[in-house]
């Protein structure tokens, strides 16, 4: 379920949100700028892009019971097996719809990216960037894990600023700041303080982190990406689509070893623990690292909840990342244009398709940008 | 019920945000009906919102009714029709069912005779149930589109017939 879930959200991540980046500029008209304008201009990865995330939902629908209210999570386990009709659509099925085939289009996908990268190096190498810290979950061996698994960050040179420690103590690891201007936390890492602090989270993050990724194919993707940067973290924003897909094709192997595995077929469903009045969970998700704390009082009700997730904890650099953009393409420039405001969501875009996500807010969100030159004189206001 | 087309009716919307589950609970009613009149030519499928890979889904039927609960200005449900004209609204948290359909057209080159039946709902808090007023809606939608299926005629006449009046 959750490298269902890693695949199909990193899809649509990437073909339906970021690829008309790609493919029409960041200066192209907005119309242009969706899975339709992929479609007219790149028939074949549109397709590709929505089988893909079928294939990731049908996963998600078949361990979970159901798309809405799904009943296959439990604590401890999960409530049914698959069964072998189940597993055969998946392992079998039809041609557009087997895991054999979604390998095959994640290594496509990676192709069309290197390519792209190739033609447009400047752009995918310096919008955007900057040094930071990266943080994520690793396996104990230093392997990429997604579920479970123990704290890790390096800087910006790759040194380790977390070595390796048990996320149920993340308390003493991770603070977090509040700032008048912003109802989002500014997590940050309490031994080095909040200005030297804050971190990453995310494909890149993971794969700076990571010694080597437990898959065939995508650990050679990964010796590729590495050797990008010499084996230091890659601190490009944009290389978050190249670790993504990286990741995609890490997911679809790791479904095809699931589901020639016989425990999903048969065999022990849930293991059982001692009830306690406090819980602490932490996954990678696949926009980042997430964090959940709870306790609960002898009626089961939550008297406490903190919650860290992953949109938040890139909640620093996402900002840097919007400061870099309209630097960038503000510069000198005497009114707002729709490509600079693009150029924002571009960046945003790199770490999470978009903010709503995060703030689950009600309602509309007007975007009102103000223009100012070096004098304070507004130069042109555009609300969106 | 004679009629043996390929038909699809996908109810979307949030069961905790209160109305706006009239589309799955739509979903949960009618899908009993039909198994209980032994009718099969009908899937169904629900969803907190639609996705791009329904257009791969709604490419595979000659009908589709989609069914969403509505804050518009109707009476108490409406039904009209879905083609390459409607609205292409699309967010990371909405597609329209226009949308949907535009890329089933482009990407599968099919166009399967398309519906939205909108529901008027009145209550979005965050609460499961749906309000007292919006079941009588939803009753009263599940009745004329049963109608529409129990009727001699085939079943796309009906629907065209049903388009925009304020029902």
């Amino acid at each position: 379920m959750h490298y269902g879930q890693f695949f199909q959200s990193h899809v649509l991540h990437f073909f339906h949100l970021a690829s008309p980046d790609l493919l029409f500029g960041i200066d192209a008209a907005p119309e242009m700028r969706n899975i339709i304008g992929v479609a007219k201009e790149n028939k074949h990865l549109a397709v590709m892009g929505v089988m893909m995330r079928k294939f990731g939902q049908e996963i998600i629908k078949v361990t979970a019971g159901k798309k809405i209210h799904g009943t296959g999570a439990i604590p401890g386990g999960i409530n049914k097996h698959l069964t072998e009709e189940e597993r055969d659509y998946f392992l079998k099925g039809d041609q557009n719809q087997n895991v054999d085939q979604m390998i095959d289009w994640s290594l496509e996908a990676l192709d069309f990216l290197k390519d792209y990268h190739k033609k447009n190096k400047d752009f995918i190498d310096n919008f955007a960037s900057f040094p930071s810290n990266h943080l994520s979950l690793v396996r104990k061996d230093g392997a990429l894990d997604l579920y479970h698994g123990v704290l890790r960050a390096v800087d910006k040179d790759g040194n380790k600023i977390l070595n390796d420690v048990d996320y149920q103590e993340y308390l003493n690891y991770i603070g977090e700041s509040v700032k008048s201007w912003s109802f989002m936390k500014f997590p940050y890492l309490k031994h080095l303080g909040l200005e030297k602090g804050w971190y990453r989270v995310g494909p890149l993050a993971r794969l700076n982190t990571c010694d080597y990724i437990p898959s065939r194919l995508a650990d050679k993707e990964f010796e590729e990406f590495k050797a990008y940067t010499n084996g230091k973290p890659n601190n490009m924003t944009m290389h978050y689509h190249w670790a993504r897909l990286i990741e995609t094709l890490h997911a679809a192997e790791v479904m095809k070893d699931l589901l020639n595995d016989p425990d999903l077929l048969s065999g022990e469903r849930v293991v059982k623990g001692t009830r306690q009045d406090e819980g602490i969970g932490l996954i990678e998700a696949p926009r980042g690292t997430l964090f959940h704390h709870y306790r609960v009082n002898a009626d089961d009700q939550i008297t406490m909840a903190n919650l860290i997730v992953s949109t938040t904890n890139n909640n620093d650099p996402m900002n840097l990342a919007v400061d870099s953009a309209a630097k960038q393409m503000m510069t000198d420039q005497p009114v707002i244009t729709e490509a600079m405001t693009n150029a924002v969501e571009v960046a945003i875009r790199a770490y999470d398709p978009c903010l709503s996500c995060a703030t689950h807010a009600l309602g509309q969100m007007p975007l009102q940008i103000t223009m100012k030159n070096e004098k304070n004189e507004i130069l042109d206001i555009k609300t969106t | 019920m004679s009629d043996s087309k390929k038909i699809l009716i996908y109810g979307f919307g949030n069961p905790g945000r209160k109305d706006d589950g009239l589309g799955y609970q739509f979903v949960e009613h009618f899908s009993k009906w039909t198994s209980e009149n032994s009718i099969n030519n009908v899937q169904f499928d629900c969803n907190y919102q639609l996705n791009i890979e329904d257009a791969e889904l709604i490419s595979t039927k000659d009908i589709v009714l989609f069914v969403d609960a509505s804050v518009e200005d109707i009476e108490e449900f409406s039904i009209s029709k879905i083609d390459g004209s409607s609205d292409l609204a699309f967010t990371t948290h909405e597609a329209s069912p226009g949308y949907i359909y535009y890329l089933c057209e482009k990407l599968f080159k099919k166009t399967p005779s398309a519906y939205l039946l909108h529901i008027k709902g009145y209550n979005w808090n965050f609460e499961e149930g749906i309000s007292d007023k919006a079941t009588k809606n939803l009753q009263k939608s599940i009745e004329y589109i049963k109608s529409i299926f129990l009727d001699g005629n085939d079943i796309e006449l009906n629907f065209s017939s049903a388009i925009n009046k304020n029902l």
